[in-house]
């Protein structure tokens, strides 16, 4: 039973059904709306900050104490610059792409929960919405290239969608082998299934796909093709200007934060954890995680598009599917016994397909006769 | 192509930058500390020690751009009285071909830096903003008579490394941390 | 039905985060395979040497510094051979080691910041910069101790150097030694084995020997290409025959070599560093040339081995106080010519890798 439905239980002793249902429905909104902003707003600063540390540097520290309100600064100035559009672009379209891409990272986080009991919608289908949801934005990307009548952003507009569409299939085979072992798909149920051992210890092979996939999926490094700042200049991003890049520019941090998010529920236990409340534990996660991302971001260089889509079709397929087969196999064979054992089972078969695949797969891309 | 390093390589490139995040930034909080420049620096100002100058104008004709304006009259006792003594600093590119050409010793480059005005013709020094004073201080740039009356440049290569093996401690974190400001310039040392 | 495909211009304009500068390109482009490249230069054209004949031949030298504006002593160096054989000075002893202490180093530090900014091309997010930074850091503050400015030294003279060593120098430069071999290391680990970077980078832009030599490319590109040729050792000038390095060079000639032999470059420049620090004697700095110099008409050819190359300077004398014409031979735009024919078959991202490999500076190539 979530908060949510226990308020509107509440109120049906005062008001209709209807009326209890859209106070609920707005409340829930605003307040998934509001921690949205105000996670991003601290996984802004905290990306500077960080990215600073590992370059030997300090992060912004003059606009407040130590820096905090440096994302308000900047969301400031982007609001009060003037708004340029070319004059051959296609302006519905250019209106409408950050729009387009930024909405789908808010309904994320509907089906993420925070706390115990705390999730805006309880669907049974969760991960089947989070699948759908996600790869909504690759449409904003593809408009925003598009509308911006600019060569480099076509280009880019190009790389993402191939990008996308590619690194889909390894998420969806990945999400299936989690579903399988929780038994599933409510996102509620596998928080609760991971109380014994968390998820990411029970597929190690299954976490780092997915992990490397919602990195290509999120358009971080080391697969930033879309702002890839030494080629193209700023990728999709490059005609806009004031509020409509700052909604770009949260999207792409929504994403990341949504994306550490959903592997903190997925894989390392949700809210779970003792002594700390739900509610902190799982921003505890969620961070460690966007830390990781930073740590990558940081070290290593981007990878070319056939590359990219090389490593998306040839590496990450092959390893999520059989991942799902070894999961489903466990599954259906040896269904009520002890979970560390099939730790080091998994652990082991991951090693050894890693190893296999390693072995047998070229990322060839080299020159094409021209 | 085929790896057989199966991403060892990245694993290792991930260790060096996490040992970099563990050392104290290199920043230096400008303005609140800054570092001692070299003792030679050429810095944004060209002086003028008035006494010594004979108004030969060697310096005007070394100037690779012809910055020197000196005009002359005759003086008293067969010398010259120096009028008019003009460095158009905006076009300055601060060589120092000029101290290196004056045969007297009376040319200096300057030791600030912090030179910057809002309108070009401020920039226009003339005898009365040529002359050294408390903030305007000469340089040891071709003149190794000055040299030891300077303090020490701050040097990266001391400053870099732990307090342990002898490095300078560097106040790394923000001016306002617990009230106490960090006393400057920094790198005054052994 | 085939599709009808058109070709895309492609205008890696003057304005881009990675053309090292105002480089620019028109790149046609099919899909993302480069077709065909086209370099446009000029847009830093100042008219160096135009203005080099209006100057005595001391006051040409701030201009010769803001030529490959990083690597201000080795221009230095180069103009300051070129006039000394035409005028016939001989340079003191102290003077030549002092010369080649500070002409590697500034190889050091120009490998170190072009090592970098071909990092931030392939994409490592400014890490590598502000790695290599800090060590360049610690030799421009050595340079600042020297000549009282970070970036256009103006440090040689004709006939030796302006200004003695001071005392903390040689004490600092043993440190510094020390710091850069382990900081070369740190960089090893962290770039040279990663996979991302192979991939992206061997096999990429491979320049064969022949073509190499017939487009007249000189400095790392040549000796990643396999060519052993570097002038300190071909046609030596200054004191470099006393001293024992070994020249790098690789096999394939794509960009991961041209990135290691700069890497390799740098460990030599330090040995060299080390050898000339022992051997170091007292005695003067510059020799006793006249204020204005007059060298007698002819002309002269002087040329060094420069960070990017192969740096000469064709300076032509008719016995006044001014030059009658400096030619500037700048390696960066002769690489450059090679670069149609790297670039050809490969992807949009592969041009920018391939142009940051050759590692141009702006400020030299259309001086």
């Amino acid at each position: 039973m979530t908060l949510l439905n226990q308020f509107i239980q509440w109120l049906d002793n005062y008001w209709p059904h209807w009326a209890s249902y859209l106070t609920a429905a707005i409340i829930g909104v605003l307040i998934v709306v509001i921690f949205v902003v105000l996670g991003i707003i601290v996984v802004i600063y905290l990306e500077r900050r960080l990215l600073g540390r590992f370059q030997v540097r300090l992060g912004p520290n003059r606009v407040g104490p130590e820096g905090i309100f440096q994302p308000f600064a900047d969301a400031v100035k982007v609001l009060t610059k003037e708004d340029i559009i070319p004059a051959a672009a296609d302006h519905w379209v250019h209106w409408l792409a950050p729009v387009v891409s930024f909405i789908p990272v808010i309904m994320v986080f509907a089906v993420v929960p925070v706390a115990s009991g705390a999730i805006f919608a309880d669907l049974n289908v969760g991960v089947l919405y989070l699948a759908a949801v996600s790869s909504l934005s690759v449409l904003g990307l593809f408009m925003a290239g598009w509308g911006s009548n600019n060569k480099y952003s076509l280009i880019a507009a190009l790389r993402s969608v191939s990008q996308m569409v590619g690194y889909e299939l390894p998420i969806v085979f990945s999400l299936l082998a989690v579903v399988a072992a929780a038994g599933s798909m409510s996102l509620n149920r596998i928080v609760e299934v991971q109380a014994a051992v968390p998820m990411f210890l029970l597929q190690p092979l299954g976490f780092i796909v997915y992990f490397i996939a919602s990195l290509a999926e999120i358009n971080r490094s080391p697969f930033d093709l879309l702002e890839a700042d030494s080629e193209i200049v700023a990728g999709v991003h490059t005609e806009y200007s004031g509020m409509k890049f700052a909604m770009f520019y949260l999207g792409e941090y929504g994403h990341a934060f949504g994306a550490s998010c959903i592997i903190a529920t997925l894989f390392l236990g949700g809210w779970q954890g003792p002594f700390l409340p739900g509610f902190l534990w799982f921003l505890i996660k969620a961070l460690i995680v966007f830390f990781i991302m930073i740590w990558i971001r940081a070290t290593m260089p981007r990878v070319r598009v056939d590359q990219l889509t090389a490593i998306g079709w040839k590496l990450l397929l092959p390893l999520a599917i059989l991942n799902l087969l070894i999961v489903a196999m466990e599954q259906i064979f040896w269904p009520g016994v002890f979970p560390w054992v099939l730790v080091g089972i998994n652990a082991l078969a991951g090693l050894a397909l890693v190893l296999l695949i390693g072995r047998t797969v070229t990322i060839r891309g080299g020159r094409v006769e021209v | 192509m085929k790896s057989n390093t199966f991403g060892l390589g990245i694993l290792k490139g991930l260790g060096v930058t996490m040992k970099n995040f563990m050392r104290p930034p290199i920043t230096v909080q400008y303005p609140e500390e800054k570092l001692v420049t070299s003792k030679r620096i050429r810095g944004n100002e060209v002086l003028w020690y008035a006494a010594k100058c004979t108004g030969c104008a060697t310096c005007a004709k070394a100037c690779p751009q012809g910055n020197i304006e000196i005009v002359t009259s005759p003086g008293p006792e067969n010398r010259r009285t120096v009028e008019k003594f003009e460095v158009d600093t905006g076009r300055c590119i601060f060589c120092g071909l000029c101290v290196e050409a004056c045969p007297y010793d009376a040319l200096f480059l300057g030791r600030a830096y912090e030179k910057a005005r809002f309108r070009r013709r401020e920039l226009v020094t003339g005898i009365d903003s040529i002359q050294f004073s408390e903030e305007r201080q000469p340089s040891a740039f071709a003149r190794p008579a000055l040299e030891s009356g300077l303090p020490k440049q701050t040097l990266l290569v001391y400053w870099d490394r732990p307090r342990r093996e002898g490095g300078q401690k560097l106040a790394w974190l923000p001016f306002k941390r617990r009230g106490k400001k960090p006393k400057f310039p920094i790198g005054r040392s052994k | 039905m085939s599709l009808r495909t058109q070709e895309l211009l492609l205008n890696v304009g003057p304005q881009h985060p990675s053309t090292h500068g105002v480089a620019r390109f028109r790149v046609w482009l099919d899909g993302e395979v480069v077709t065909n490249l086209e370099l446009v230069v000029g847009y830093l054209h100042r008219g160096i040497e135009k203005l080099a004949e209006t100057r005595t031949y001391t006051q040409v030298i701030p201009l010769t510094d803001r030529l490959d504006y990083l690597c201000s002593m080795s221009n230095n160096l180069a103009y300051c051979t070129a006039v000394e054989k035409l005028a016939g000075v001989k340079v003191p002893e102290r003077a030549e080691y002092i010369r080649v202490i500070m002409a590697e180093l500034q190889r050091i530090a120009s490998h170190l910041m072009s090592v970098g900014f071909l990092l931030n091309e392939l994409g490592a997010y400014y890490t590598p910069i502000i790695y290599c930074f800090r060590d360049r850091e610690k030799i421009v503050d050595l340079f600042e101790m020297v000549s009282g400015q970070r970036m256009m030294y103006t440090y040689l003279r004709i006939g030796g150097v302006s200004q003695d060593l001071p005392e903390e120098f040689i004490p600092a430069l043993k440190r510094l030694i020390v710091d850069l071999r382990k900081a070369i290391e740190e960089y090893e680990a962290l770039l040279s084995g990663n996979e991302i970077l192979i991939a992206r980078m061997k096999g990429v832009g491979v320049l064969s020997p022949e073509l190499a030599i017939n487009s007249s490319a000189s400095g790392p590109v040549l000796r990643a290409s396999g060519i052993k040729w570097d002038i300190r050792r071909a046609e030596p000038y200054s004191i470099y025959d006393r001293f024992k390095f070994e020249i790098p060079t690789a096999n394939n000639g794509d960009c991961y070599d041209r990135y290691w032999v700069r890497i390799e470059e740098m460990k030599q420049s330090l040995n060299i560093i080390e050898q000339a620090l022992k051997d170091l004697p007292a005695g003067e700095i510059c020799a006793k040339v006249p204020a204005l110099i007059r060298p007698p008409r002819g002309e002269a050819y002087g040329h060094i081995e420069a960070p990017r190359g192969d740096l000469g300077f064709y300076i032509v004398s008719d016995g006044s106080i001014a030059p009658y014409r400096v030619h500037i031979k700048p390696p960066t735009l002769i690489n450059l010519t090679t670069m149609k024919d790297l670039c050809v078959g490969w992807k949009l991202a592969d041009f920018i890798v391939i142009f940051g490999s050759i590692d141009v500076v702006l400020g030299e190539m259309d001086r």
